[in-house]
């Protein structure tokens, strides 16, 4: 099997033991059959088992490993390790407190999301078998099911680091469409009520940063869009 | 020692598919439940799950709970307990609607009722020919109904622990279930969850082999945890090996590629699968198309440079199809086999996949050791065995089973809670002390044996003595060898010693359980001297006298393994169904 080394500078913040965080050069011996950067890092941890980060599926749909890689958010499970200027500079998501090296708290991303009221309201009685909804109907869905809740859109969004406790962010803004758009929810004047404001939808300046690293290639300013156009419509 | 000790009606283990489901009984009916998980619930591998969810809707073609009920019987190789097999597949139509209307965004037919596909073994008029019955939100049912359940509990007001790890069952004196010891991750503080009813929903174990489409997080927690308090496994000589994971990556291809027209190819480009199952083809039961391509690859028909692999081919299926249907393999093979499936075939591989096996319950969810219910403790989803999957689980069984026994599991622990005592009784420290001593081992042990060392020794030995194809004599030897990696785990060591989320002591404390989980399979497929379903050995072959190797007079029961001296006890299949007739034993053909 062919061998390579490749090279790393890694984010290291341990509370208990650094004043302050401090980036780590390390060098890795990989083998051919790994292809990602959550390969290296996992080879990475056997010989330094003090590096510290979240990892599940390695298939790129738990939204666990998600960090920010030559300065760009992204799943470290589908990121081919080729395809990246070395040193490869791992730090943690911007904009959220870190926990531990890689580690980020995301208490204020998943408070964001719980806000929008993340499920299908219908307080008609439901019927014996499924609500109907016609393929096209289910269709104005794709685009925004899919999200895996990773945070890298909104931690690479400026107005979510300016205001995470009132801007609902990309993601949130991207479930609540999912909810409006779904013709089985009854309370889109709701939603749209509960977004009426300076800050929870309107800090989004589309900046487009949140399509750009989406790594589901989802599209979160779309969906903002059609919320702000939603609001229009209501008010003529 | 003093640990605290926080109180609880109700404490889940678990936030994937079987413990939201669970979850959401239990907080809609307004009892304290505490959901304890490592990770935030959607990031569960529940949410990696493709192809689809069982249920006799019937909404393309005529379909009916009996069939299903006889394909489970039949899949399961006649060991699946007919009582619980009937209960999920009645039960199927009725949750999976539930599920819509929870939100649950399925693909739909052109008449808006839920859309539904082929998959192996799935068959109408018992065993005549394929029929539609996976319902499917594309290829990433798994994600949408994650998602679905967690929502509908985040309406609920469930109370989550995420990134707590549960460390050890409580038990007291009688052997009544008091709760579990945990951790809190991000600090390392460690609590005792007290509750008059636990339940276990922590999932797979594939980890214990060295190719697996399971996540990282797999790792056998709820068994480990049960072994060690004196609940035997059940089964575990079953591991379901899925023919279509991507060569080299193990990343799952979903039969529902299949479903959708795929078809398996050898180095020659013939669709081998017609000499294996005339009938069904390439939509046989996994066991039997993972083992036709074992045959092909080691008769010197597999396919690139070291023929160790065979090609899934969708290159003739309508590439609008495979975008709207297929979107997330199409993801998949590009990113893992590095091919575009519209137009070159997928390189796959049989993989470990799924455990068929596991804490014993009946279909109320309530654990049982032999007729005898364990009080106050109920396990549900991969880690339990009720059993509806018996020797091979049939596609989109599984997510089923969750729905099914995540329900009715709920249920038996609200009508458990609603009739104990009010307050709860003194806690049993012994378990408790127990625990403690686990971790206080792992952070003092020197000269010990790097977690890795361990681990990699352990998925090699299960990988090359307990796969596909078993052999007696490797068999033999994989238990010796089993048991020396045991010795080392016993003295694994960690170099971090932090107290703020440190990954390696909960890797340590994972390889803990995974090795329970690895000596229960090997000895119990060593103890198994007939095939079945999954577990094919050499010695146990297909003769007129025991078709396909299987042995009805000997060993059609339920292998018990108790962690105490390795000891195994064996329990009768119930053949017998709540209202219809005995499934009766069969030849089992394709
Ligand atoms: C790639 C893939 C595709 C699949 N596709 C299908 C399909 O199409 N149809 C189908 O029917 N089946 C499918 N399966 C099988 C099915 O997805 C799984 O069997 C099922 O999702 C398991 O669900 P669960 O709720 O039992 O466990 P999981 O979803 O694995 O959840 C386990 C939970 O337990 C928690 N946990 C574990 N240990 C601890 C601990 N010590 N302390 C605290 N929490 C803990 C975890 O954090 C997690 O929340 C697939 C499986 C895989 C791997
Ligand atoms: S488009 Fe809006 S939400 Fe997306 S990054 Fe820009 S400001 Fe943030
Ligand atoms: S929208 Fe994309 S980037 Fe944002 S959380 Fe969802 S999957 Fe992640
Ligand atoms: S590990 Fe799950 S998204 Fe990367």
């Amino acid at each position: 099997m062919t061998t390579r080394t490749v090279k790393f500078s890694i984010y290291r913040f341990d509370p208990e033991k650094d004043a302050k965080p401090y980036m780590k050069d390390y060098s890795v011996e990989l083998d051919s059959s790994d292809r990602k950067l959550l390969d290296a890092l996992v080879k990475l941890k056997v010989v330094d088992d003090s590096v510290s980060f979240r990892r599940s599926c390695r298939e790129g749909v738990c939204g666990s490993d998600a960090m920010n890689i030559n300065g760009r958010n992204g799943l470290a499970c589908i990121t081919d390790i080729d395809s990246l200027k070395q040193p490869i500079q791992i730090r943690p998501l911007p904009g959220l407190p870190v926990v531990r090296d890689l580690i980020v708290d995301m208490t204020q991303f998943f408070k964001q999301y719980h806000s929008i009221k993340p499920y299908v309201v219908n307080d008609t009685p439901a019927p014996d078998r499924e609500r109907l909804q016609s393929p096209e109907d289910r269709e104005e869905l794709n685009g925004l099911y899919e999200c895996i809740l990773c945070a890298c859109c909104s931690t690479s969004c400026p107005s979510f680091w300016w205001n995470p406790d009132k801007f609902v962010g990309p993601a949130g803004l991207l479930a609540a469409y999912r909810f409006i758009a779904d013709t089985r929810d009854t309370a889109t004047n709701e939603r749209l009520d509960n977004l009426e404001d300076p800050y929870r939808l309107f800090r989004c300046h589309t900046i487009m940063n949140c399509v750009d690293v989406c790594p589901k290639e989802l599209n979160p300013t779309k969906a903002i869009g059609k919320i702000k156009d939603l609001m229009v419509k209501r008010m003529a | 020692m003093a640990v605290p000790v926080r109180k609880f009606d109700a404490v889940i283990v678990g936030a994937g598919g079987a413990g939201l489901r669970a979850a959401l009984q239990l907080s809609e009916a307004g009892l304290k439940t505490a959901v304890l998980s490592k990770v935030f619930p959607t990031r569960s591998h529940t949410v990696a799950a493709q192809g689809g969810v069982s249920a006799s809707l019937g909404n393309s073609e005529p379909d009916h709970w009996h069939w299903h009920m006889y394909d489970t019987v039949k899949g399961s190789d006649w060991l699946g307990d007919q009582d619980a097999i009937e209960f999920m597949c009645r039960e199927a139509p009725n949750v999976v609607v539930e599920l819509e209307h929870f939100g649950m965004p399925f693909d739909r037919n052109a008449d808006g009722t839920i859309y539904q596909r082929p998959f192996g073994g799935h068959m109408s008029n018992f065993g005549e020919k394929p029929v539609r019955r996976a319902c499917a939100a594309a290829d990433r049912t798994g994600h949408a109904m994650l998602h679905a359940l967690y929502q509908r509990n985040v309406r609920a007001n469930t109370q989550f622990f995420v990134e707590w790890m549960a460390l050890d069952l409580v038990r007291d004196e009688q052997g009544n279930v008091q709760g579990v010891v945990a951790m809190e991750m991000e600090t390392s503080e460690v609590y005792v969850f007290q509750a008059k009813a636990t339940l276990f929903a922590t999932g797979g174990a594939g980890r214990i082999f060295a190719s697996s489409t399971n996540a990282f997080i797999n790792t056998g927690d709820g068994l480990g945890m049960a072994a060690r308090a004196g609940i035997p496994l059940e089964d575990m000589e079953f591991w379901q090996f899925h023919p279509t994971g991507v060569a080299g990556a193990g990343v799952l291809i979903t039969e529902g590629v299949r479903g959708e027209g795929g078809i398996l190819r050898n180095s020659a480009g013939e669709r081998f699968m017609e000499r294996y199952a005339p009938n069904a083809k390439d939509l046989a039961s996994r066991d039997v198309v993972s083992r036709a391509m074992v045959t092909e690859i080691n008769e010197g028909r597999g396919c690139g440079p070291n023929k160790d692999h065979v090609l899934l081919d969708i290159t003739h299926l309508d590439p609008e199809v495979i975008k709207s249907k297929l979107p997330g393999i199409r993801e998949i093979s590009i990113k893992f086999a590095g091919v575009d499936p519209i137009k070159a075939p997928i390189p796959v591989v049989p993989t470990c996949h799924y455990q068929m096996g596991g804490i014993p319950t009946n279909y109320r969810g309530e654990v049982v050791v032999h007729d005898q219910v364990v009080s106050g403790f109920y396990a549900a989803g991969e880690v339990a065995c009720a059993s509806v999957h018996g020797a091979n689980r049939l596609g989109t069984n599984s997510l089923l089973d969750l729905l099914v026994f995540g329900k009715s599991s709920g249920n038996s622990m609200i009508e458990f809670i609603k009739a104990a005592p009010k307050d709860l009784p003194p806690l049993a420290t012994a378990d408790v002390d127990r625990s403690l001593a686990r971790v206080a081992r792992l952070d003092g042990q020197q000269n010990g044996t790097p977690v890795e060392t361990a681990r990699a020794a352990m998925q090699r030995t299960m990988q090359n003595h307990c796969g596909v194809f078993r052999f007696k004599d490797m068999l033999k030897e994989g238990v010796e060898k089993i048991l020396e990696v045991e010795s080392m785990v016993k003295t694994i060591e960690i170099a971090d010693k932090s107290k703020t989320f440190n990954t390696a002591r909960l890797e340590a404390l994972e390889l803990e359980n995974l090795i329970e989980v690895a000596k229960a399979t090997m000895i119990s497929a060593e103890a198994r001297t007939e095939s079945r379903g999954a577990h094919v050995r050499d010695d146990a072959a297909d003769t007129p006298e025991h078709p396909n190797g299987r042995d009805d007079q000997n060993w059609l029961k339920h292998t018990l393994w108790f962690r105490d001296a390795n000891r195994l006890e064996y329990k009768p299949v119930n053949l017998k169904p709540l209202t219809v007739e005995t499934i009766a034993l069969k030849t089992r053909s394709y």
